[in-house]
C-alpha cells in the first residue's frame, strides 16, 4: 500500500525527477548557457562554425589531460604534475625524432610510456611510502619541468618531420571538406571509452568505491592501493598523450609547454562535478567543464582581454567551483 | 514530592524541518541538582531538543526558562555563557593542545604584559579537576587520554563557565563498565554541588542507576516525565517504542552443526596472543570483554585485515590461509564492522551500489556491469531484511541506524558469507531495531551460518548468544555456556 503510493508519485513527477536528477549530475550545462548567451550578445564573432571549432580543438588537449585527472580526483586524490608531464613527454617526442633520428611512431610510444611511468611512480610515492598525493604530484611537477629545460637545454626543439602535423592540426575530411580537428576526435574517443569504463566496468565502479569511502572499500575486498596506482598511471597516460599533441600542433618541443593547465583540468573536473572528496562525478561532466573552460577562454580572447586578467577570472572560478562543491556537501551533511 | 526549584522550564517547544515535525509541543521541568534522564528512539526529537536549547536551531515556538528567567539563546557560547553546557558524543576537543588549553579554550588568562598566564592556566585546571576528585596531568596533550578522559575534560570545560546545567549527550556509548563507573561518580558530586545534568542514554539500566527523573520523547512529542522510580524497564522501553516489543532479545533457536570457523593460537605484533576458539553452524558465539582487550583486533586478523604474526584459521576443518580481506571474503567470512558509517558503508552512493561492492562479478554479464541485474539484486535484500526505503537508488547516509545496519548485512549475504562477524552491531541503534537486528541474526543462525558477535552491551549478549567468550589484555580469558549465563560471570573473567 505504502509502495503504491510512493511509486505512483515518482512516476507523476517524472519529468521534473528527470530534470532535477540531469541537473543535480551536470550543473555545469547552466554557467556554460549562461555564458554562451553572454559572449554571443557581446563578441559578434562567438558564434560561428570556424569559431567553436576552434574552441573545441583548443578545449581538446585540457580535457584529454582532465579525464586523467577525472579518474584520480574520483578516487580523492589529486595530481598537481600532470601539466608539466605533458611539457616533458613532448620534449621528449621532439628530441626522439630530431636528434636521435627515432620515427615518429617509436618516439610517441617512448614518449607516452614516459608518462605512464611518472604516473607509475607517483602511484607507488602515495601507495607505498604514504607520501600525500599534493607532495608527492608537487615533486613531480618540478622534477618533470625541470627535465623539459635539461632535455630541450631551455630552446624549443624545432625542425620536426612534417608528417606529424597532421595530430595537432589536420582535420578529419570528408569528401575533401575539412570537418572536424583530429585533436577533437581523439577527445570524442577518449570520452566515450573513459565514459564507458567509469559506468559498465569494475574498474570504474571501484574508482568510485575508493573514493567514496577507502576504508569501507577496502574492507569490502577492494584494493585501495592498486585501484589508486593504477588511475595515478592513467593520468600519466593521458598527459604522454597531451604530449604528443601539443607537440604535433605547435610543430616543436617546447620546455614551457603545458604551464598552467593543470589548473585548467582541475576547473574542468571541479565544474564537471567530481566532488572535490571524490566518489562522484562523471566523465561527460568533466568534458563539459573542459567545454566550459574552452569558453571562457575564447570569449575572453574575443573580446581582447589580455591574458594576465584571464588568469585572473580563472583562479576566481576556480575558487569559486570548489566553494559551490564544498557548500553542496555540507548542505547534504546538515540534511541527513 | 520534588521541591527542589526548578532550573530549566521547558514550554511547548515546537521545531519543524521540510517535512519532519521534530519537536511537537514539547514542555517539561528539569529541578535543581537532579539528574534528568531523556530517552527516545534515534529521531525522537532529543538531539533537536538540545540544539533548541543551546540556540544551534530556533525554536519556532515556545520558550524556555533557565533559572527562573526567559532564555535567549542564538549560539552555543551564549548557551554556556548562561551556564548551560553540553557535554557531546563526539567530543568537540583540539587533540594537539594540552588538558588545561582545551578547558580554557578561547579565554586564556592574561598576564599584565597581555601574554598568556600559564602558571595560572595550569593551576586554574587543575582546581577544576581536583574538585571532581580527578588525577590528570593537566599537560597531557590531548591526544593521548582515553575516551573517558576527554569526557572529563569536556566536563571540566563546562565546569570552568560555571555550568549550572549539563547536557550529556550518550555519554556511555564508547565507555567501558569500570569508566562507566567513575563517570557516575564525577555526576554524583556535579550533584552535590547543585549542578543539575540532563543525561541521554540508550542503556536502560544506566537511566534506573542514576536518574532521578525521566522525560520520554516519541516522534518529536512528549510522551512523560515521571520520576523514575515509578517505571520499570519495560513500561520505559513500551514508552520508547510506542508498543510492545514481544521480546527484548527476540532468540530463535537454532540447530547447531558442525564447527564452522576454529582459530589457534593467534597472535598480532601489537595485542593478540594465543587466540583460540570455535565457531559452529547455527551458533552465535559471544565475544564479550573490555574496550580494548582485543576483541576487534582479533574480527579483524581472522577477516585478514590486520597481520599476524601466528596463528592457524581452520574452516569446515580445513586449514585455510588469509592473508588479506580478499581471502577472506573468498572463504565466505564476513565482517560488520564497529564503525559502519567509516568502514561498512560508502555513504555517499546508493544502497544499490553498496549491496553490490563486494563481489561485482554477480551483477556483471559477459565482465561488464549489467545495471538491471544489480537492481535486482539490491530489491531482494531490501525485501528480504525489511529494509525500510522508497528505492535501491537512495543513499544510505540518508537511512537510520537500523537500516544502514542491514545494508551492510545485504552486501555481505549477497556473497553467501557463512561465517559472520558482527562488531557491535546494535551500537546507536534505537531499541526497535536492535530487536530487529537480532532477529535477522537469529535467523542467519538458523540457516546453518556461523556468527560471531563482539558486544560491550552484556545483557545483548546474554540474550542473544547460545557461547560466550570472554577476552582480556589479547587473549581469551574464559568461556562460558549459555546455562553459566550471568553479568557477574562475564565481569569475572573480563576483569583481572
Amino acid at each position: 500500500m505504502l509502495t503504491d503510493t510512493t511509486e505512483r508519485g515518482v512516476s507523476q513527477n517524472g519529468l521534473l525527477d528527470g530534470l532535477k536528477e540531469f541537473l543535480s549530475n551536470y550543473v555545469i550545462v547552466i554557467p556554460i548557457l549562461l555564458l554562451i548567451v553572454v559572449w554571443t550578445i557581446v563578441a559578434p564573432n562567438f558564434m560561428t562554425y570556424s569559431n567553436w571549432m576552434n574552441i573545441l580543438r583548443q578545449v581538446s588537449m585540457i580535457a584529454i589531460l582532465a579525464s586523467g585527472a577525472f579518474f584520480i580526483m574520483a578516487t580523492g586524490d589529486f595530481d598537481l604534475g600532470l601539466a608539466s608531464v605533458v611539457g616533458l613527454t613532448g620534449c621528449v617526442f621532439a628530441k626522439l625524432m630530431v636528434n636521435f633520428g627515432w620515427s615518429p611512431v617509436l618516439a610517441a610510444v617512448a614518449a607516452i610510456l614516459l608518462g605512464v611511468l611518472t604516473g607509475v611512480i607517483n602511484g607507488c610515492m602515495v601507495t607505498f611510502f604514504g607520501i600525500p598525493a599534493f607532495i608527492a604530484t608537487l615533486g613531480m611537477q618540478y622534477v618533470a619541468r625541470g627535465l623539459c629545460y635539461v632535455v630541450t637545454n631551455s630552446y624549443p626543439i624545432t625542425g620536426l618531420p612534417e608528417s606529424i602535423g597532421w595530430i595537432g592540426r589536420g582535420y578529419l575530411g570528408i569528401g575533401g571538406k575539412e570537418l572536424v580537428p583530429w585533436p577533437v576526435v581523439f577527445m570524442a574517443v577518449i570520452y566515450v571509452i573513459v565514459a564507458f569504463v567509469a559506468a559498465k566496468t569494475k574498474f570504474g565502479r571501484y574508482v568510485y568505491a575508493v573514493g567514496g569511502n577507502s576504508e569501507a572499500a577496502y574492507l569490502s575486498g577492494i584494493n585501495s592501493k592498486q585501484i589508486k596506482r593504477a588511475v595515478f598511471t592513467i593520468g600519466g597516460l593521458m598527459a604522454g598523450l597531451v604530449g604528443i599533441i601539443l607537440t604535433s600542433r605547435v610543430s616543436s618541443g617546447q620546455p614551457i609547454g603545458g604551464t598552467g593547465w593543470e589548473f585548467k583540468a582541475v576547473i574542468a573536473v571541479v565544474m564537471g562535478g567530481v566532488s572535490l572528496t571524490g566518489g562522484k562525478g562523471k566523465p561527460i561532466g568533466v568534458a563539459m567543464g573542459a567545454v566550459f573552460v574552452g569558453i571562457l577562454e575564447n570569449g575572453m580572447t574575443l573580446l581582447n582581454i589580455n591574458s594576465y586578467l584571464q588568469q585572473v577570472v580563472q583562479g576566481i572560478v576556480l575558487v569559486v567551483a570548489i566553494g559551490f562543491d564544498v557548500y553542496k556537501t555540507k548542505r547534504q551533511a546538515e540534511a541527513k | 514530592m520534588d521541591n527542589r526549584e526548578v532550573v530549566l522550564d521547558i514550554k511547548n517547544i515546537t521545531k519543524t524541518f521540510p517535512g519532519v515535525k521534530a519537536l511537537t509541543d514539547v514542555s517539561f521541568q528539569v529541578r535543581k541538582g537532579s539528574v534528568h534522564a531523556l530517552v527516545g528512539e534515534n529521531g525522537a526529537g532529543k538531539s533537536t531538543l538540545i540544539k533548541v536549547l543551546t540556540g544551534v536551531y530556533k525554536a519556532d515556538g515556545g520558550s524556555f526558562d533557565f533559572k527562573g528567567q526567559e532564555a535567549h539563546v542564538t549560539t552555543p557560547l551564549e548557551a554556556q555563557k548562561l551556564g548551560l553546557s553540553v557535554v557531546h558524543q563526539e567530543l568537540k576537543l583540539s587533540e594537539t593542545l594540552s588538558v588545561a588549553e582545551n578547558i580554557f579554550l578561547g579565554r586564556p588568562f592574561m598576564t599584565k604584559a597581555h601574554l598568556i598566564d600559564w602558571k595560572k592556566l595550569r593551576m586554574e585546571a587543575k582546581k577544576l579537576l581536583d574538585n571532581l576528585g580527578i588525577d590528570l596531568p593537566v599537560d597531557r596533550e590531548v591526544s593521548r587520554l582515553s575516551v573517558a578522559q576527554k569526557q572529563i575534560v569536556e566536563i571540566c570545560k563546562a565546569l570552568s563557565f560555571h555550568a549550572e546545567l549539563i547536557i550529556m549527550d550518550e555519554p556511555s556509548a564508547t565507555l567501558t563498565d569500570k569508566e562507566l563507573d567513575s563517570l557516575f561518580h564525577i555526576i554524583d558530586i556535579l550533584k552535590e554541588q547543585g549542578v543539575t545534568v540532563v543525561y541521554i542514554s540508550h542503556r536502560m539500566e544506566e537511566i534506573f542507576k542514576i536518574a532521578d527523573m525521566v522525560t520520554v520523547l516519541r516522534d518529536g512529542c512528549q510522551i512523560a516525565t515521571l520520576p523514575v522510580s515509578q517505571v520499570d524497564r519495560n513500561k520505559l522501553i513500551t514508552m520508547m517504542v510506542g508498543r510492545n516489543l514481544d521480546e527484548e532479545y527476540p532468540k530463535l533457536e537454532a540447530e547447531i552443526g558442525e564447527v564452522a570457523l576454529e582459530v589457534k593460537n593467534l597472535s598480532t605484533l601489537k595485542l593478540l596472543h594465543d587466540v583460540n576458539f570455535t565457531v559452529r553452524h547455527g551458533e552465535i558465539v559471544g565475544l564479550a570483554g573490555l574496550v580494548g582487550a582485543g576483541r576487534t583486533e582479533t574480527a579483524r586478523a581472522i577477516f585478514g585485515a590486520d597481520k599476524r604474526t601466528s596463528g592457524d584459521i581452520y574452516i569446515d576443518g580445513k586449514k585455510v590461509d588469509i592473508h588479506s580481506v580478499v581471502d577472506a571474503i573468498r572463504h565466505r567470512i564476513a565482517l560488520v564492522p564497529e564503525d559502519r558509517k567509516e568502514q561498512g558503508l560508502i555513504l555517499i552512493h546508493s544502497i544499490k551500489h553498496n549491496t553490490s561492492i563486494v563481489d561485482l562479478n554477480n551483477v556483471c554479464s559477459n565482465g561488464l556491469l549489467n545495471y538491471k541485474k544489480e537492481k535486482e539484486l539490491a530489491k531482494k535484500y531490501i525485501a528480504m531484511l525489511g529494509t525500510a526505503t522508497p528505492s535501491e537508488e537512495k543513499e544510505v547516509r540518508l537511512l537510520s541506524g537500523g537500516n544502514q545496519q542491514k545494508v551492510v548485512l545485504a552486501k555481505w549475504l549477497a556473497v553467501d558469507s557463512e561465517i559472520l562477524i558482527f562488531d557491535e552491531p546494535t551500537r546507536g541503534v534505537d531499541v526497535g531495531a536492535k530487536a530487529e537486528i537480532y532477529k535477522l541474526m537469529c535467523s542467519l543462525a538458523q540457516k546453518g551460518k556461523a556468527i560471531i558477535m563482539i558486544s560491550s552491551d552484556m545483557p545483548e549478549l546474554i540474550g542473544i548468544c547460545d557461547r560466550c567468550y570472554v577476552m582480556r589484555e589479547g587473549t581469551i580469558s574464559g568461556e562460558l555456556e549459555r546455562a553459566e549465563f550471568s553479568q557477574e560471570a562475564i565481569l569475572e573473567f573480563a576483569v583481572s
